[in-house]
C-alpha cells in the first residue's frame, strides 16, 4: 500500500471503515521517515514510541466503537511549539535541552481529539528565516529538488509533507512561515485569523503578529484540521471569543459571481515571470471555471510593507527574547557576574539572524528612536491595514503569488540578510492586517519547481477562502503529484 | 546612513549580547543596510494616523480570580541550570 499518498481525508476515512489500522499507518510512516529524512532532514526529532503507543492507543479505542474527528491521524509538530515531556528547541542552541513541562493549546486539542504525534520539524531558529537555513543543527533540503531550501521558517513541516512522512503537520506564520515554505514545496498552508488559533505554547517571536496555522496536502485537510485547532482559549487573552464555523461543511458553498482582485502593486518588480503566467492561468480558471468576477485593485502602500515589518517583528522579538538568560530554562553559560552571564549565554545561545533581529528591534525602542521607528512603523502599519479594508469593500479575496520566485538555491541568499527580507513581500501584509492567508500549488516552473497562489480574505473569512481553495485544488489536481525522493 | 561601532556596541548592552571584533564591523554594516531601507517609511505622512498595535480590536480581556491548578515547583524548575531548595539560583549580584 502506498501510505504516504493518502490525505487526512482518506486515512480518517479507512479508519473508520476499519480497513487500516492507526498502527500500521504510523508504522509505516515511520519507515518511510527513517528510510528518507537522512536525505530530506525535515524532522528535529522523531517520537516513534511515543507515535507507536498512540496509534495503538487510538486503534483499541475505535475497536471498542470510540471515535474521535481525528483520532489514529499522525502529525508533524513545528518544534516551537510547546509538546510536554517531548524537546521543543526551536532550532536554537539556547533551547537545545528544553523540556517543556505542558503542552500547548493547540497539542492539547490535537491530543484530546486522538491524533498522533510523529515528532518535532526543523525551522530557522526561532521561526526567523524564509529558508530553514537558519537552523541552528542543520538545513532541510526541499523535496522536489535537493540543492534547494524548502522555504521557512516552517520549512520542515512543509517538506515532511511534501515527501509523504505525514499527511498534515503545523506551523507557525509571522510574516509568510506557513504559507512560503508550503509554496516552494508544493503543499498547501493555512495562515488563520489573528486570534483564531490560541498561540498558547507557541513560543513567541513577533506576538501581535504569530499565528498558528496546519500545512496539508489538500485545502480540504487543512479545513479538518483547522475544524479542531481554532477557537478560544482562555490562556491565550488575545484568542477571539469567536464561534468556529463548519469549516469542511462550508467548502462546497456556491461561489459563482464573487469577486476576486489582483493587486496591481503586486505585479511588479522583482516577480519571475514564470509566476506570473501561472497566476494569470489560475485567474483564468477562478473566471472561466468557477465562475468568479476578476479585476484589479490596488493596495497602494505595499511598497513599505516590508520596511513595516521589518521594525515592528524584530522590535517584538526584542522584547520576546529577553527571557533566555540563562536563569529559568535553556542553556547558561558561566560567569561570575549576572550581566556577564546573561551577555555570555546570550551571544553563544543565538545564531546570527536571531542577533540581528534582536539589535535591529532594541535600536528601534530604544530612547530616541521609538518614535521614529516603533511608532513611525505602527503607523504605516494602520495605512497597510486600511487598503485591505477599503479593498475589501469592493471584493470577496485577493488573489496574489506566495513568493516572487520558487525555491531557491541552498547557501544563495545567505549571506544578503536584506534580499532575503524582500522575498517576504507578498506574505507579510497579511499578518500586519491580521487576515486569513492561503498558500496553495498552482503549477510547476520549467524546472519542475512547486509554484504557489495565495488567496487572502477579510478577518474570520476561512470558510469563503478554504473553499475557494478546495474549488480550485479539485479542477488543477496538483495534489496528484508527489516529488520522487 | 552609517552606524558607528560606538552605537552597536551600545545597542548590543541593552540587548545584553557581544560580539568579536570582526562580527561587530558586519553587524554595523548590515544593521545600517537594514535601517536606511527602513527610512523609506519617512517618505509618508502620518501625522494624524493612529498607530496599530494590534491585528484584531480588542482591548482588555477579563477574567474571574479564581484559584486553579498551577505547575508544581519541581517540574517548574526542572529545566533550570542551577537551582537549590525551590529557587533559581543565578551568580551573586551584590558585591
Amino acid at each position: 500500500m502506498e501510505w504516504h499518498k493518502f490525505s487526512l481525508t482518506m486515512q480518517l476515512e479507512m479508519l473508520e471503515k476499519g480497513e487500516i489500522k492507526s498502527l500500521d499507518l504510523t508504522q509505516a510512516l515511520l519507515n518511510r521517515i527513517k528510510e528518507k529524512d537522512s536525505k530530506i532532514k525535515a524532522f528535529l526529532k522523531v517520537t516513534e514510541e511515543q507515535a507507536l503507543s498512540a496509534a495503538e492507543k487510538a486503534d483499541r479505542r475505535r475497536e471498542k466503537g470510540e471515535k474521535g474527528p481525528l483520532l489514529g491521524l499522525p502529525l508533524a509538530i513545528k518544534d516551537n511549539i510547546c509538546t510536554k515531556g517531548i524537546p521543543t528547541t526551536c532550532a536554537s542552541k539556547i533551547l537545545s535541552n528544553f523540556i517543556p513541562p505542558f503542552d500547548a493549546t493547540v497539542i492539547e486539542k490535537l491530543k484530546a481529539c486522538g491524533a498522533v504525534i510523529l515528532g518535532k520539524t526543523n525551522l530557522d531558529e526561532f521561526a526567523m528565516g524564509s529558508s530553514t537555513e537558519n537552523s541552528a543543527f542543520f538545513p532541510t533540503k526541499n523535496p522536489w529538488d535537493l540543492e534547494r531550501v524548502p522555504g521557512g521558517s516552517s520549512g520542515g513541516s512543509a517538506a515532511a509533507v511534501a515527501a509523504g512522512f505525514c499527511a498534515g503537520a503545523l506551523g507557525s506564520d509571522t510574516g509568510g512561515s506557513i504559507r512560503q515554505p508550503a509554496s516552494f514545496c508544493g503543499v498547501v498552508g493555512l495562515k488563520p485569523t489573528y486570534g483564531r488559533v490560541s498561540r498558547y505554547g507557541l513560543v513567541a517571536f513577533a506576538s501581535s503578529l504569530d499565528q498558528i496555522g496546519p500545512i496539508t496536502r489538500t485545502v480540504k485537510d487543512a479545513a479538518l484540521l483547522l475544524q479542531y485547532l481554532a477557537g478560544h482559549d482562555p490562556k491565550d487573552s488575545t484568542s477571539a471569543p469567536k464561534e468556529v464555523p463548519d469549516y469542511l461543511g462550508a467548502l462546497k458553498m456556491d461561489l459563482r459571481e464573487k469577486k476576486v482582485g489582483v493587486p496591481k502593486e503586486y505585479l511588479g518588480e522583482g516577480l519571475e515571470e514564470e509566476v506570473k503566467e501561472k497566476l494569470k492561468e489560475s485567474l483564468q480558471i477562478f473566471k472561466e471555471e468557477l465562475g468568479l468576477e476578476v479585476k484589479e485593485v490596488s493596495l497602494p502602500h505595499t511598497p513599505y510593507a516590508v520596511a513595516t515589518y521589518y521594525i515592528i517583528a524584530p522590535a517584538e522579538a526584542s522584547s520576546n527574547l529577553a527571557r533566555y538568560d540563562g536563569v529559568k530554562y535553556g542553556l547558561r553559560v558561566e560567569a561570575p557576574d549576572l550581566i556577564e552571564m546573561y551577555k555570555k549565554t546570550r551571544s553563544q545561545g543565538f545564531g546570527p539572524e536571531v542577533k540581528r533581529r534582536i539589535m535591529i528591534g532594541t535600536y528601534a525602542l530604544s530612547a530616541g528612536y521609538y518614535d521614529a521607528y516603533y511608532k513611525k512603523a505602527s503607523q504605516v502599519r494602520t495605512l497597510i491595514v486600511q487598503d485591505f479594508q477599503k479593498a475589501f469593500k469592493e471584493v470577496d479575496f485577493i488573489i496574489s503569488p506566495v513568493a516572487p520566485s520558487p525555491a531557491f538555491k541552498i547557501g544563495e541568499r545567505v549571506d544578503d540578510p536584506l534580499k532575503m527580507y524582500l522575498s517576504d513581500i507578498y506574505t507579510i501584509s497579511v499578518n500586519l492586517a491580521g487576515i486569513v492567508g492561503l498558500s496553495l500549488p498552482c503549477g510547476f516552473s520549467q524546472k519542475g519547481l512547486p509554484i504557489g497562489l495565495q488567496i487572502m480574505g477579510p478577518h474570520f473569512s476561512e470558510p469563503q477562502v478554504l473553499a475557494l481553495g478546495h474549488q480550485f485544488e479539485e479542477i488543477v489536481k496538483l495534489y496528484e503529484k508527489y516529488p520522487e525522493i | 546612513m552609517s552606524i558607528s561601532k560606538e552605537e552597536v556596541l551600545h545597542v548590543a548592552h541593552l540587548a545584553r549580547l557581544e560580539f568579536e571584533e570582526e562580527e561587530l564591523e558586519r553587524f554595523a554594516e548590515q544593521l545600517a543596510a537594514i535601517l536606511s531601507y527602513v527610512e523609506k517609511l519617512g517618505e509618508l505622512d502620518t501625522s494624524n494616523i493612529e498607530p496599530t498595535y494590534h491585528a484584531l480590536n480588542m482591548t482588555n480581556v477579563f477574567r474571574e480570580d479564581e484559584i486553579k491548578e498551577s505547575t508544581p515547583t519541581e517540574e517548574a524548575l526542572a529545566n533550570a541550570p542551577e537551582r537549590e531548595n525551590g529557587f533559581f539560583v543565578v551568580p551573586k549580584v551584590i558585591k
